[in-house]
């Protein structure tokens, strides 16, 4: 299954057929497996990796370092979800060194990113200091180069 | 003096080049660049890009300089390495100082191996269908090419019977080819086994390309030539890093050998091409030393594909073997009434799919086509979709 969960990573349109044919199993099984899988939680969701900045929009996208004061009981977590409730925050992870929890928000514009940490996260009582960095340019994304130029330099027919 | 206007410099030309027929892929290939949206199945090399790492040790070894000739064998650590994956692999030991070559690329491994060897006359077997050098390279270095026909219905080896027929007095060398271009076949040990027995038999050289060597499928291991008992002082085993690590356009390459047949290889290659580019070189040092995890993950990528492949073209009734090794499937279009040439010449016009005609790697390929899944799951299945269309509207 593990092959099968890598092929949907790289790319979750790939018909039922074609994933049978290379995993050499009948359609059936491996919508079994896909059926399990998802069922499991092992597969969460099936996104899609959008150039936003391609298409038009112009997003502003902030990595915002945290620090916590701990609670008792529940440590980090509790506060963790507080802030990763909020639809403009797409990612938070727990870090060890000197911040403690690294947030990706993202918004319409600087004004927008700035006020959200001024009066949502910065407020939130456990929250001892944030410093905000705002991204200037994506290169890579989740494996994927974004304006990769490797191309087929191939010639068409070799021995 | 004014020169005649009707010289004819094929005249001119040494005999042993024009007894060389031109090779059968040119064609297609000239008809095919022309085309906007070829889908080409007919490259005989990886579509990845040589992994990162590869080419960043390269450019480091640019920037700090190492820009000079090198030994003639090549880099001292590179053999070493190379000693070592075979130690690794298939517990051979080799000796770096003396029974290894590197080479530009396993084409320059095979000619100066032919041409250390063969003297004028000399008949080279050749189980066919095989790479499109092997006959060229033989008849270039002054020996007879006898080619010997492998079979469809034994997956394409190569057996002693098949062999035996074929050996004359003039008999000195067997050169085989496995993982196979153009079949994808490869040979079991148990297969190999009585290759050896025949080889001393007559007492011939044996010449093992073994380029494709990394890359089988299915829990089948690549068993080198020289492994097997007795077979290492014999045999000359040629491999470089083109297919294993996708570096065609590097040109590297090595032979490993008993030190006497090495040593004559290397006289030539010393007057020849001195020595292999030190930048390939560096690059391929750092291919074995950290090399694996990325090969592993193509091996596991053509693996996928060549199932997809294998399905295809056996759904829409093309009879084919199921490939073990390389990245190549050659199905046989006979059932279609074309010949092989005719089938790649329509496909290519009707459905803009371009593949290999068989007849290219030697006449047991009639019959048949080279389709490479050096390509990505994408246009395979789309270069699937045309084939079964073209099956539809133009069986003769």
């Amino acid at each position: 299954m593990r092959e099968l969960l890598e092929l949907l990573e790289h790319d979750a349109r790939r018909p039922v057929s074609e994933l049978a044919s290379m995993l050499g199993q009948s359609e059936y099984e491996v919508e079994k497996d896909i059926n399990k899988l998802e069922k499991d939680k092992v597969i969460l969701s099936y996104n899609t990796l959008i150039n936003w900045e391609k298409f038009g929009d112009d997003t502003v996208t902030a990595i915002i370092e945290i620090n916590l004061t701990p609670q008792r009981e529940v440590g980090f977590d509790a506060i963790a979800e507080r802030i990763y409730r909020f639809d403009e925050v797409r990612t938070v992870y727990l870090m060890s060194g000197s911040f403690d929890l690294l947030v990706i928000i993202e918004g319409k514009s600087l004004k927008d990113v700035a006020n959200f940490v001024a009066t949502r996260l910065s407020t939130i009582d456990g929250v001892t200091a944030t410093r905000s960095h705002f991204m200037l340019k994506a290169y890579k994304k989740d494996g994927v180069i974004i304006d990769d130029e490797e191309r087929d330099r191939r010639l068409v027919v070799t021995p | 003096m004014s020169m005649k206007e009707t010289t004819d410099w094929s005249q001119r030309l040494s005999p042993g080049v024009n007894a060389i027929a031109p090779s059968g892929i040119r064609k297609f290939f000239d008809i095919a660049a022309q085309m906007e949206d070829v889908i080409s199945l007919g490259v005989g090399e990886p579509d990845f890009v040589t992994p990162w790492s590869i080419r960043e040790s390269c450019i480091y070894g640019l920037e700090q300089g190492y820009t000079s000739y090198t030994a003639n064998r090549g880099l001292p650590e590179l053999r070493e390495e190379i000693v070592n994956s075979y130690k690794k692999s298939d517990n051979l030991t080799y000796d770096a100082n003396t029974e290894v070559l590197v080479t530009v690329g396993c084409s320059e491994a095979l000619d100066l191996a032919l041409r250390a060897i063969i003297s004028p006359g000399d008949e080279v077997l050749i189980p066919e269908p095989c790479y499109v050098s092997y006959q060229a390279c033989t008849t270039l270095a002054g020996g007879v090419p006898v080619p010997v026909a492998a079979k469809l219905e034994n997956e394409f080896r190569i057996t002693p019977d098949e062999l035996e027929e074929h050996v004359t007095p003039r008999t000195k060398v067997l050169l085989i080819g496995y993982p196979n271009n153009p079949t994808g076949a490869i040979m079991t040990r148990k297969d190999l086994k009585a290759i050896a027995d025949f080889a001393t038999r007559h007492d011939l050289i044996v010449i093992s390309d073994e380029i494709y060597g990394a890359l089988t499928y299915g829990g089948e291991k690549h068993i080198a030539f020289s492994s097997l008992p007795g077979m290492q002082e014999r045999t000359l085993l040629l491999n470089g890093f083109s297919k294993a690590y996708a570096m065609t356009g590097w040109r590297i390459g090595y032979a490993l050998g008993n030190k006497t047949i090495i040593s004559a290889m290397t006289k030539i290659h010393q007057y020849t091409m001195l020595c292999a580019p030190i930048t390939a070189q560096l690059a391929a040092v750092e291919a074995l030393r950290h090399g694996e995890k990325y090969m592993k993950k193509m091996v596991a990528e053509y693996d996928r594909r060549r199932k997809l492949i294998y399905d295809g073209l056996t759904k829409m009734g093309l009879p084919c073997f199921e490939p073990k090794g390389a990245f190549y499937i050659f199905p046989d279009i006979t059932s279609t009434g074309y010949d092989s040439n005719g089938f790649a010449e329509a496909l290519l016009q009707a459905e803009h799919v371009a593949l290999v005609p068989g007849s290219a790697f030697g006449a047991s390929g009639e019959g048949h086509v080279r389709c490479s899944y050096a390509t990505s799951i994408d246009k395979i299945a789309e270069a699937l979709n045309r084939i079964e269309n073209f099956l539809k509207h133009h069986k003769k």
